[in-house]
């Protein structure tokens, strides 16, 4: 049982990067500029290479003989455990940063908690992915900030993509059974405990940007039960056909 | 875009003790984008360990059209290189 809930936790945080994986990929040839288009999928390949990490220790946990490549591919839709804020599709440049923001200023200060994580594994993760996240609350800060203070247009943008993101912000702070297990015997952070920071890295971004994190009277959860909303599906059809196709291809 | 996002040079060092080396150019809107996109475009495979940007517009060439009276005059004084000296046994590797 124990077991089951550290398998269930490292999923969780596997699904959450390997579907932003998928959103930031998607701007692969799409980008506003070259810049930017290698920067993204930059930014996908750091979260590729973690939600790997995770989805083959969880394999390792669970003793199955799953592999990595099955927990992505072969998952239906219920069974993705990732975080609804993840799933929004990319929107204009202002929602993928803002959405990108929320995210890395999460997991920064998650990951740095995690260096003490009684897992090697979590802890060798853990230590390559909060650089990687403090570049990715880089740069996503600073487009943030010269969208949010830049022309008429792109402030408009900007604020309503604030509006459309805020209220997937709580779920970040929500700790369901699996995580509070995992958090409880010392191997992964406790997720409660990071609203302080998260604010401590977006605040000072936010203000500069003028922009106002807006009070979120209903936020939306759900993500860690399984109920997500109508983009997952999409996003596993494109994520998952070759395996579903083509069972067991390799290249 | 280029008004908005003027070109930049993008320089390298590849490691400590080595000097930067200009590797190619990005646009950016200013020289913090530029740092950023120059590390995302160019050091993409640890080429380097420091980056330096600067504004296009602010390297002065030299003419090509003057190539000729720029370049051709150092041509015929191969006594200009150190290479007719000798180097006493004591000194090694110079």
């Amino acid at each position: 049982m124990r077991d089951e809930s550290l398998f269930n936790a490292l999923i969780e945080l596997a699904d959450d990067h390997s579907i932003l994986c998928h959103r930031l990929g998607e701007w692969c040839g799409h980008a506003p500029i070259l810049e930017e288009d290698l920067a993204l999928t930059n930014m996908a390949l750091d979260l590729i290479g973690t939600a790997r990490g995770l989805y083959a220790r969880a394999a390792e946990i669970e003793g199955r003989g799953r592999s990595e490549d099955d927990l992505a591919y072969l998952r239906n839709e219920r069974q993705f455990r990732n975080l609804i804020l993840v799933e929004r599709p990319n929107g204009d440049f202002a929602h993928t940063m803002i959405r990108q923001l929320f995210f890395a200023a999460f997991m920064e200060p998650y990951w740095q908690a995690a260096l003490e994580s009684r897992d090697e594994t979590v802890r060798g993760i853990a230590g390559k992915a909060v650089k990687e996240m403090s570049y990715h609350i880089r740069h996503a800060g600073e487009w943030v900030i010269r969208l949010g203070d830049g022309t008429e247009e792109s402030a408009t943008r900007a604020k309503a993509a604030m509006e459309a993101l805020h209220i997937y912000v709580d779920e970040l702070f929500h700790s369901s059974p699996a995580a509070a297990a995992a958090a409880g015997i010392g191997m992964l952070p406790d997720r409660r405990g990071l609203r302080a920071a998260w604010n401590g890295i977006t605040a000072p971004i936010l203000a500069r940007a003028g922009l106002e994190l807006p009070q979120a009277a209903n936020p939306q959860t759900g993500g860690r039960a399984g109920l997500h909303t109508e983009d997952l599906g999409h996003i596993l059809c494109e994520m998952q056909y070759l395996q579903r196709a083509y069972p067991g291809a390799t290249w | 875009m280029t008004d908005e996002m003027p070109l930049w040079e993008v320089f390298i060092r590849p490691r400590n003790g080595l000097a930067h080396k200009h590797v190619g150019s990005v646009h950016a809107a200013d020289a913090t984008l530029a740092l950023d996109a120059a590390r995302d475009v160019y050091t993409r495979r640890g080429e380097g360990n420091s980056i330096w940007v600067v504004p296009s517009a602010a390297i002065t060439a030299s003419d090509p059209e003057h190539a000729d009276e720029t370049f051709d005059p150092t041509a015929d004084k191969i006594y200009r290189h150190p290479t007719f000296y000798e180097i006493p046994e004591d000194v090694g590797h110079m």
